[in-house]
């Protein structure tokens, strides 16, 4: 073919070029991420249509570990607590509104990288739950079931016990939806959000700590928000 | 160029453009990135990762066509001379390539065009050099959480696997609407034959020396 050699291998040169400029942007990432996340943040301001959320970096990710998303109407919902406990309680979402409420605003962070800024939540201390419930002598941790029926989360009984451990039902002043686990949800404050279990349907006090569904993938128990997981995230 | 055995006769209305190993390659290939941008949408958008759920199996799904999606260019490479011939051809931009790009008269121009035009190499080149960045940054988040990659490099190769699929899609979406409106170059990849008035419009130099 007489062809075979006229011309200039442009081809190669894009193709290297390009995967030099992919090497340059996983360097770069970090700062591309913020960058991206600071425009998506300001044009989600102004935004009717949700598409800001397709910019990469930007807003909420909603994970199911099951097939499509579990939904429970806030009228039938009950949350038990149960395990070691005194009295077991099963509580209605008129019975966590009835209780001590609080009120925790920090950054959500995900172990896959994405971060929300200043999510508002509201709802009941776990502490007090656990209070009401009356822990036995000798127990070390706390399980938490989704009704997904197939997620579980678990903390130590001390983690369980900090101020900033909720179950909640309000985000942002809203009730919580179906995408971000309502009606009732865990939210571990300080914690990667895998800890916060959503679609929450039971609390169990145990007498040893049960790994959760994400621990079995290697994921880090303990998972404080940039001391664990190989990841250098600021705290939340 | 070798030529297949079962060829058309010399006079009929149709040329050979593509060999079976090549229309082969770009049917798998294809196919691969049809599971890869599905699963990768259910991964990616909210409102489908809300309707689809099944975030592992759909993962799983993503990561083996992930990993597969090299082999049949591979493959081809290995064994088709039809492939590495217009593999040469596209990484090589003439003269008439670059003229062809810039007038705005291109096909009606009857500019000595060979076997591919300066859009399609381009395009081509584009497209794979986008293939390897995927698949190298899809390979870093393939790491588990456990392996200690920096977190740094974790979040660069997410943002960057996010951008080029970003840029990937507009170049698909182009090529696909340009397969429909040329349905002989359709043809010619779902049966490896052209139309050959076809070709001595739009490839004037190839078709020439096919004959």
């Amino acid at each position: 073919m007489s062809g075979a050699v006229e011309g200039t291998p442009i081809g190669r040169r894009v193709v290297l070029g390009l995967a030099g400029l992919g090497g340059a942007m996983v360097a770069a990432g970090p700062w591309i991420s913020r960058w991206l996340g600071d425009v998506a943040g300001e044009l989600s301001k102004h935004d009717a249509t949700g598409l800001t959320a397709l910019i990469p970096g930007a807003g909420w990710r909603y994970y199911t570990v099951t097939s499509g998303f579990p939904y429970e109407p806030p009228a039938k919902y009950r949350l038990t607590v149960t395990g070691n406990v005194d009295h077991e309680l099963t509580l209605t979402t008129s019975d966590l509104r009835d209780l001590p409420r609080a009120k925790v605003t920090r950054d959500f962070q995900c172990v896959t990288g994405w971060r929300v800024p200043n999510v508002h939540w509201e709802g009941v201390r776990l502490s007090t739950l656990l209070d009401r419930a009356g822990v036995q002598p000798g127990q070390q941790a706390v399980r938490f079931t989704s009704y997904d029926g197939t997620y579980t989360e678990s903390l130590t009984l001390a983690q369980a016990r900090r101020a900033d451990v909720l179950v909640v039902d309000t985000l942002d002043g809203r009730p919580i939806g179906r995408a971000h686990g309502g009606p009732v949800r865990m939210l571990v404050a300080p914690m990667y959000g895998y800890k916060s279990c959503k679609w929450l349907s039971s609390i169990e006090v145990t007498e040893r700590l049960v790994p959760g569904y994400w621990e079995g993938f290697g994921y880090d128990q303990n998972a404080w928000v940039g001391r664990s997981n190989g990841r250098d995230d600021a705290p939340t | 160029m070798p030529r297949p055995d079962s060829g058309p006769r010399p006079d009929s209305g149709l040329l050979h453009r593509f060999s079976p190993g090549e229309r082969w390659v770009h049917r798998s290939t294809a196919l691969l990135v049809g599971v890869l941008t599905l699963t990768g949408a259910a991964l990616y958008v909210p409102s489908l990762a809300l309707l689809v759920g099944r975030r592992t199996t759909v993962e799983a799904a993503h990561v083996v066509a992930g990993l597969l999606l090299p082999l049949p260019t591979l493959i081809g490479l290995a064994t088709s001379a039809w492939l590495r011939a217009d593999v040469q051809a596209l990484n090589r931009m003439t003269h008439t390539d670059w003229v062809w790009l810039r007038r705005r008269d291109r096909r009606a121009a009857g500019l000595p065009v060979g076997k591919f035009n300066g859009g399609q190499k381009l395009a081509a080149s584009v497209i794979a050099g986008a293939g390897v960045v995927l698949f190298g940054t899809g390979l870093l988040l393939l790491a588990p959480a456990r392996v200690s990659i920096p977190d740094s490099v974790r979040q660069g190769a997410t943002i960057t696997h996010d951008l080029f699929t970003f840029g990937l899609l507009f170049l698909l979406a182009g090529h696909l609407w340009l397969a429909y409106r040329h349905p002989e170059a359709r043809a010619a990849l779902r049966t490896g034959l052209v139309d050959r008035e076809y070709a001595e419009r739009e490839h004037p130099a190839w078709a020439g020396q096919v004959r």
